[in-house]
């Protein structure tokens, strides 16, 4: 079990954000997170990245008990929230590599990234605050890649990216499950995410149900 | 692509990178040198117009030097984290799995290296527009002075900065903590660079006992900071 | 105590009570032994009565301020971090900063009937308002938006900060201090001369307040706890109601 959660409790300000999610995945699967807005389902990622903690209930996130560690998850996830995470007063190159060498990655790792996610020459020394929402999301997605997490979580990824994008996206998450990662991600995209996963959760009023 | 997590990276190299992404965010926006330093000689003008007096200002010089400087400190301390608050930056870095102390003294070298930059348009305002003047050891004296007040006003200044970064309501919070803890900055770096200007008759030797404050002040917040900054960060 | 919220719940026990009732009885002792019995001072006149509220203010001021290091020191060392510690901080801090208050106004006014000066840049007086200012700040770092885990972290932290910064304000406002050496330390305290009586009133006058600051501490404590065991019973309802969102759709 890459991830295990039973009967998670995660509370912002006194309200519940997630109120008793139960639900496991196993290694290998790419997992959609399906449900309206408001339902937890950001909370969910967050909190399986080590960052909320939990109130009630235990959770278990590649060997790590989140309930009385949650710190030392973090290294082995990688996370794309609703933000993009970049600093936009430097260019696309820049910012990956500030990431890359706060996690020790090979400067062709970061070439790689960039250019499955299609960061041109052009866009690689433009400065973030330029680029379009799409090209920043894109450049997000490269500094996840690099990481090359054993739990990839995403919050509504394909949101913002053109076709072409949306593609290499899909292409990427099945090579990183070929190589043995699990992916989790949220998503508004019925079709697109249905073709892409291999299983589908359901999340609704902080609960989690096979979908 | 295979799947396993990189390589751990060494407290040295984080600290470094987390230094040279600041600094280079600075050298690209210049928030620092167009917007804080103009700011800080503003307010040494307008100590001018509110003392109106000569022989005042020259005497107070040194206070007046380090009270601008707290007061720029508050907006670029505020600068320094909403860089990383912008885009979510400083979540990615939480995930990111790496030692916050390490981030704690990036970001801290970084906010002393715009300090420096500040106190010495601060003190070169003073020397021109209060008329103060500096022998060859209050020079010595100065330098050590500032080496070691920005250092103290560093670390405290990145510690608070990271407290309250970020959510609503959080910033006007800065001052009120801030402020008075470094009120032990304030007195002994102005005692000290009283001394160096020779304000009020005092004697360079005088300003040494201050700087025996001073580091002891960035020793205590240097350690301190890099333990409690990891908790105070976080969720 | 009892985990369940009742709706007439009273944070008063016998401890409680008990307390309470010695403190009226030595705080009447002291009023009337310091208003009536106690002799004026000889320098000083009547004004020197505002010692036997001053004195006791400070004391418990700092003792406040100590508490709230220690409790916060032991929810950070022990392995539960048990939220009892957390109450007790925090509710030191509340009393305590209240009492900051009073010492700082007392010790005005009292400067300012015996010297005619309201404030006096000496060590002790000035690195009391430093702690008060810095005390405001603690609590204002309490009412952070987060869970009571995130906001006992938090204030912890910041209460160690604190632990270490007094000093050092302290010191630097001595060292600064003394090189005034010329000016007098109005300090109204170090000149009276004490009969055995008025020692005795001042001593009652630190008991007295010791028990009403254990008092309070004790109730607010309770109140807080209150608090947490009713935003506990508001989560289940809240989960509740999240749990039928889910269904309704």
């Amino acid at each position: 079990m890459i991830v295990s959660f039973s009967d998670v409790v995660v509370v912002y300000d006194n309200f519940p954000a997630l109120a008793g999610a139960t639900f496991e995945i196993s290694r290998g699967e790419i997992v959609l997170l399906q449900g309206p807005n408001g339902a937890g389902k950001t909370t969910l990622l967050r909190t399986c990245a080590g960052l909320l903690p939990i109130v009630r209930g235990s959770a278990n996130v590649l060997s790590c008990d989140l309930t009385s560690d949650r710190f030392s998850v973090r290294k082995k996830v990688g996370l794309l929230g609703h933000a993009n995470g970049l600093f936009h007063d430097l260019t696309v190159e820049e910012n990956m590599s500030f990431w890359s060498r706060l996690i020790g990655t090979s400067d062709q790792d970061v070439k790689t990234a960039m250019q499955i996610m299609g960061l041109s020459d052009r866009l690689c020394t433009t400065r973030v605050a330029n680029l379009s929402a799409g090209q920043k999301r894109r450049c997000a997605l490269a500094t996840l890649i690099v990481r090359r997490a054993q739990l990839w979580l995403l919050d509504e990824p394909h949101a913002g990216l053109d076709t072409h994008g949306r593609d290499e996206l899909d292409k990427t998450l099945r090579a990183a499950r070929e190589a043995g990662a699990t992916v989790m991600f949220a998503s508004h995209e019925i079709d697109r995410a249905r073709n892409l996963a291999t299983r589908s959760l359901m999340v609704a009023g902080g609960l989690v149900t096979e979908s | 692509m295979k799947s396993d997590s990189s390589m751990p990276v060494s407290k040295g190299k984080v600290v470094t990178a987390v230094f040279l992404k600041d600094v280079q965010i600075e050298l690209r926006s210049r928030v620092v040198t167009n917007q804080v330093l103009p700011f800080a000689g503003l307010v040494m003008v307008m100590f001018a117009f509110a003392l109106d007096n000569d022989d005042v200002l020259q005497r107070v010089a040194g206070g007046l030097v380090w009270l601008a400087t707290l007061f720029s400190l508050l907006i670029i301390v505020q600068r320094s984290f909403a860089i990383d608050t912008a885009d979510g930056a400083l979540d990615s870095l939480r995930v990111a799995g790496i030692e916050l102390s390490a981030v704690f003294f990036g970001k801290a070298i970084a906010l002393a290296a715009k300090l420096v930059a500040l106190e010495m348009v601060l003190i070169f305002s003073a020397l021109v527009l209060y008329r103060v003047d500096v022998s060859a050891i209050g020079v010595v004296l100065l330098v050590t002075c500032v080496f070691c007040a920005t250092s103290g006003l560093a670390f405290v200044g990145t510690l608070y900065g990271g407290l309250t970064a970020g959510a609503k309501g959080r910033e006007t919070l800065l001052p009120l903590l801030l402020l008075p803890v470094v009120a032990p900055v304030l007195i002994a770096a102005t005692r000290a660079t009283e001394a160096a200007f020779g304000s009020g008759g005092a004697q360079t030797s005088e300003g040494w006992a201050w700087i025996g404050l001073l580091a002891v002040f960035a020793a205590v917040f240097g350690v301190g900071g890099s333990l409690a900054f990891g908790s105070l960060i976080d969720e | 105590m009892s985990q369940v919220l009742q709706r007439t719940s009273a944070t008063g026990t016998r401890a409680t009570k008990v307390i309470g009732a010695l403190a009226i009885l030595v705080m009447v002792w002291v009023v009337v032994s310091g208003l009536i019995l106690t002799p004026q001072d000889v320098v000083q006149g009547e004004s020197v009565r505002i010692m036997y509220v001053h004195v006791p203010s400070a004391w418990i001021a700092y003792l406040a301020f100590i508490f709230t290091a220690v409790a916060s020191a032991s929810w950070l060392i022990s392995k539960k971090h048990s939220m009892g510690f957390d109450r007790f901080a925090g509710a030191s801090a509340e009393v305590g900063v209240m009492f900051m208050a009073i010492t700082l106004i007392t010790g005005s006014l009292w400067g300012r009937l015996t010297w005619g000066e309201f404030w006096q840049w000496d060590p002790r007086l000035t690195t009391t308002a430093f702690l008060f200012v810095t005390y405001v700040g603690y609590l204002a770092v309490r009412r952070l938006e987060g869970s009571a885990e995130q906001r006992a972290r938090r204030s912890a932290v910041v209460a160690m900060l604190a632990v270490l910064e007094i000093p050092l304000v302290h010191f630097s406002v001595v060292l600064w201090r003394s090189l005034h050496q010329g000016a007098t330390v109005l300090n109204p305290n170090g000149d009276v001369k004490m009969d055995d009586l008025m020692l005795f009133t001042l001593f009652s006058g630190v008991v007295a307040f010791t028990l009403v600051f254990v008092w309070l501490v004790l109730h607010r404590q309770r109140t807080m706890l209150l608090v947490d065991i009713a935003n506990r019973q508001g989560l289940d309802a809240a989960i509740a109601a999240r749990k039928t969102e889910g269904s309704v759709r």
